[in-house]
């Protein structure tokens, strides 16, 4: 697995470096910097939820989460899953660890596309500044209407995986 | 640099902590480090390509010049550039609603608006990327695919809900 993600990302940027250098070289210099700038500034929040998990699945056993998240959880894993993924606030791209971690401690492929989906679609937490935005009325339908959306791509996740 | 400390606070306790287990012999420190060790060894092993994959495509495709076709008649075409311009962004959820005021004053139709808020919160580039890295190109693959209409949809039925005339309002910080 970390094998073939080396390889499969290693390759990719290895081709586009070399194309973009070909093509425009301070360009790329500059493409170069701006990554490693944003690669910079998600560097600790990312190795704070490493950390956060880490520590955190010490504590919590495998079967704990196979049994509110696993096979035979059923609606009820689908429910936590929402309810969890609606209100917390993990950026979308830094809950992939735990996602992964989930999966591989025995929780289903659509209860973990239910927690991220809404975790990405949904805010409960953001909702007052969503409102400021938009307004009551659209802020809380967006919600609404994401939420369904989660649970149908959760539904057809677990169906096709 | 005071405030790169303040940054690393908990990556230099946890540190601070794994030695001191380690020395110590303390058991749980240590199964707590080796968790560690593996989520870190996987991170490592293929976002720091990531990110200059997103670096390049930053320089290589300007934001500004997707923004201009994206208003009230643009159509499929309009739909197809809004989802792009989404993609190359990132960042939590809560930093797309200004871009949306931006969206919204440049003249988008309220359904490319909702559209844009859709793909920026599940198809943006970078995070495609991790999600390949983490959960496989196969359940991207679908996700994405399963994602995209039903957020297209969300963005006609927003329209519907909210009325064609729907304004973002500027928030100031």
């Amino acid at each position: 697995m970390v094998f073939s993600n080396t390889f499969i990302f290693g390759l990719l940027t290895g081709i586009s470096l070399l194309l973009s250098f070909i093509l425009d070289r301070e360009k790329t210099v500059l493409g170069l910097k701006k990554g490693g700038k944003m690669l910079f500034n998600i560097l600790h929040p990312f190795l704070n939820i490493l950390i956060l998990i880490s520590i955190v699945l010490f504590f919590i056993p495998d079967s704990l989460i196979v049994h509110y998240l696993g096979a035979n959880s059923g609606w009820y894993g689908f429910g936590i899953a929402a309810f969890v993924g609606s209100i917390t606030l993990i950026p979308g791209f830094i809950s992939y660890p735990l996602a992964a971690t989930l999966l591989n401690e025995g929780a289903t492929y659509a209860v973990v596309a239910v927690f991220m989906t809404t975790m990405m679609m949904v805010g409960i937490v953001t909702l007052p500044l969503e409102i400021k935005y938009f307004g009551r009325k659209a802020a809380i339908a967006r919600n609404v209407l994401n939420l369904i959306a989660a649970i149908i791509i959760g539904i057809f996740m677990g169906w096709l995986m | 640099m005071k405030k790169h400390l303040k940054n690393y606070m908990w990556v230099i306790l946890f540190v601070i902590f794994s030695v001191g287990s380690y020395f110590v012999g303390f058991k749980p420190g240590l199964v707590i480090y080796s968790n560690f060790n593996e989520f870190f060894i996987e991170m490592i092993s293929f976002i720091p390509f990531l990110f200059i994959i997103i670096g390049l495509f930053d320089v290589w495709l300007p934001k500004e010049m997707l923004e201009k076709h994206i208003g009230r008649e643009s159509g499929a075409k309009g739909i197809f550039l809004v989802i792009l311009l989404a993609m190359l962004q990132a960042g939590p959820l809560y930093g797309a609603f200004p871009v949306a005021y931006i969206l919204d004053k440049k003249g988008a139709s309220v359904r490319n608006i909702f559209i844009y808020l859709g793909a920026f919160s599940s198809m943006k580039l970078p995070m495609l990327g991790i999600e390949i890295g983490y959960l496989g190109i196969k359940y991207t693959i679908l996700r994405t695919l399963i994602s995209l209409p039903l957020f297209i949809f969300v963005g006609f039925l927003m329209e519907k809900i909210v009325g064609s005339d729907f304004k973002v309002e500027e928030v100031k910080a």
